[in-house]
């Protein structure tokens, strides 16, 4: 039976995960929420990330606008999004939540801007 | 001289949060002064993920939590005032703050919430001998420059301290294309939550270095490599185990100071083990009318307990304000014990707790499977089992009234035992 520790990072708590596999089921404990089941399984069969990085922004005060992924992406396509998300440019004024990327990579995930930015220029 | 009901100094999540719950509470004339030239704090550089889940129950980046707290300051048309620096401040609650667009000015206030923020500990301050070259930065300026003004600090970095600012960037900088060939730690176990270890260093196969040290930097101008020696358990280096990195750059995340310089010119008494003022249940300092909350008075890792924290000293200060006689009525010490390196609030005064006292509390030391043990007077009254206790990660515990509101009560001790 195969047995794999991972550390739940679903919030700050950190809880200390055990997963082993019965009957082809992944089994999880360690975890003290419902949060923890779900991290487990799909750390499994899917690991995923929310990615949070920077696109260049024009007509603000900062150079940097930042922004995310608006859901978890597949971990192994975090470099080539990070491809795509460095050649974009917006220009201000931007608001929260503002779409800056629509379904990167074809995998249903948005880039969006994680705050308001207004114009200076 | 312009006098106010509540002076709030430093507009990060705790100044933001303070000022927000007392207008609530019904304080009229609020001003919050901010150095920076926006409100936010350090969350404006903080884009990762990983704030809020305790407060909104939903997982968000440092900007995004700031930017819901700073509408709702404008909402409630509390003043504020950017690029405006607050100099020094007097037991009588007199500031003397300079701006740009003001000058020079005197202003008073019924009541002062301190929320200052910390500043992060230098190179300076840890004496690694060697030239000074261009390279090494503070893992907060780096940053700031990468997040906010867009520019790259290095190509080949190393991380000295594994503090959640220098995890963070090691993911940062290597998702931007830099290299990061490890992050080196002084002791057997790492500052940052376990967390960050995980998705920050692990996902990108960063070594962590654990009781090792930065022993040299070379370069003159420039930084061109640094030397990494294991430490014994004395934290010396031990001759004989130097491994050399070709880097451009380093990163020190080697801790953050509470910025207390006001603090203390008000003559507000500090806590050596925190290096933030004295405060009691209601988050209030040694100075009446002074209170203090967020990493001003302890390093947080999560901003939701500054939110708390902050409210409670906004709701502490509208009480304050509307009474015009405050109740002196003899505190209890909380005292950390064995395995405990300090406890805040520092004093507690029964008749101000509402229902449950929160006390928060860093260990010494990775624990796993001990208890914590609270004694009120030396009497046991709660003993709670905790999975995984590290230095890196805040402890709490709730602990109702009716434990300790008996008539003489001096002391309220926490332990960590092995049973
Ligand atoms: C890199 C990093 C990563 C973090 N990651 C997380 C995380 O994932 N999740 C989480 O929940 N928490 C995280 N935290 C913790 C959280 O961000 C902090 O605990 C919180 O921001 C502290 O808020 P504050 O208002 O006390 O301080 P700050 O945000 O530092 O605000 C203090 C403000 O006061 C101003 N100021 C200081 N002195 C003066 C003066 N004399 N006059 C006028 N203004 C002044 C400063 O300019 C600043 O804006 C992280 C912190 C850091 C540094
Ligand atoms: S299992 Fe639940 S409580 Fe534990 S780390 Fe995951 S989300 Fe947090």
């Amino acid at each position: 039976m195969e047995e794999r520790k991972m550390i739940c990072i679903s919030c700050p708590i950190g809880c200390r995960l055990t997963v082993t596999e019965e009957n082809g089921e992944y089994v999880i404990t360690g975890n003290q929420c419902k949060r923890g089941e779900v991290y487990g399984k799909k750390e499994m069969t899917n690991p995923t990330r929310v990615v949070p990085t920077t696109v260049k922004i024009r007509g603000a005060r900062l150079r940097r606008l930042p922004v995310k992924t608006h859901i978890p992406l597949a971990k192994p396509l975090i470099f080539e999004a990070m491809k795509l998300i460095n050649e974009v440019e917006v220009e201000a004024p931007v608001k929260v939540g503002d779409v800056v990327i629509e379904n990167i990579l074809d995998t249903g995930v948005n880039i969006v801007a994680t705050r308001s930015m207004e114009r200076t220029e | 001289m312009k006098a106010y009901d509540l002076i709030v100094v430093g507009g990060g999540p705790a100044g933001l949060a303070a000022a927000i719950e007392a207008k609530k509470d019904g304080v009229d004339k609020i001003l919050v002064l901010e150095r920076d030239r926006e409100l936010g704090g350090i969350l404006q550089q903080c884009i990762h993920n990983g704030f809020g889940l305790h407060i909104f129950k939903e997982e968000l980046t440092g900007p995004e939590y700031a930017e819901r707290f700073i509408d709702e300051l404008k909402e409630l048309g509390i003043e504020y005032r950017l690029d405006t620096m607050v100099l020094d401040i007097n037991e009588d609650r007199i500031l003397h703050v300079i701006s740009k667009a003001e000058g020079f000015v005197t202003l008073e206030a019924k009541a002062v919430i301190l929320a200052m923020g910390c500043r992060e500990r230098t190179r300076g301050a840890l004496a690694i001998p060697g030239f000074r070259p261009a390279g090494v930065f503070t893992a907060g300026t780096a940053q700031r420059y990468l997040n906010m003004e867009g520019y790259m600090v290095g190509k080949k970095v190393l991380i000295l301290g594994s503090g959640d600012i220098g995890l963070i960037m090691a993911r940062r900088l290597t998702l931007e294309g830099a290299k990061v060939l490890g992050c080196v730690e002084l002791m057997p176990f790492s500052g940052g939550l376990t967390r960050n270890i995980v998705q920050c260093l692990n996902d990108y196969d960063i070594p962590l270095m654990l009781s090792h040290t930065v022993t040299d930097i070379q370069g003159k101008y420039r930084v061109k490599g640094a030397t990494v020696m294991k430490v014994d358990e004395n934290r010396r280096p031990i001759p004989g185990t130097e491994i050399q990195f070709d880097v451009d750059t380093l990163l020190l995340s080697v801790g953050l100071i509470p910025e207390n310089e006001l603090a203390k010119g008000a003559g507000v008494q500090l806590d050596m083990r925190t290096r933030g003022a004295i405060v009691n249940e209601s988050m209030e300092t040694s100075v009446p009318g002074i209170f203090a909350c967020g990493n001003v008075l302890h390093v947080h890792d999560l901003v939701d307990w500054v939110t708390d924290e902050s409210r409670r000293a906004g709701k502490f200060a509208a009480k304050f304000i509307a009474k015009s006689e405050w109740i002196e009525e003899a505190s209890i010490e909380t005292v950390p014990g064995q395995g405990i390196g300090y406890i805040v609030p520092q004093r507690v005064r029964p008749s101000q707790v509402d229902q449950v006292l929160e006390l928060f509390m860093r260990v010494r030391d990775i624990y796993v499977g001990q208890t914590v043990v609270v004694r009120v007077d030396g009497k046991e009254v709660q003993a709670k089992r905790r999975g995984h206790m590290a230095p890196g990660e805040m402890e709490r515990v709730k602990l109702p009234v009716s434990l300790f509101d008996g008539s003489g009560v001096k002391k309220i001790t926490v332990d960590v035992e092995d049973r």
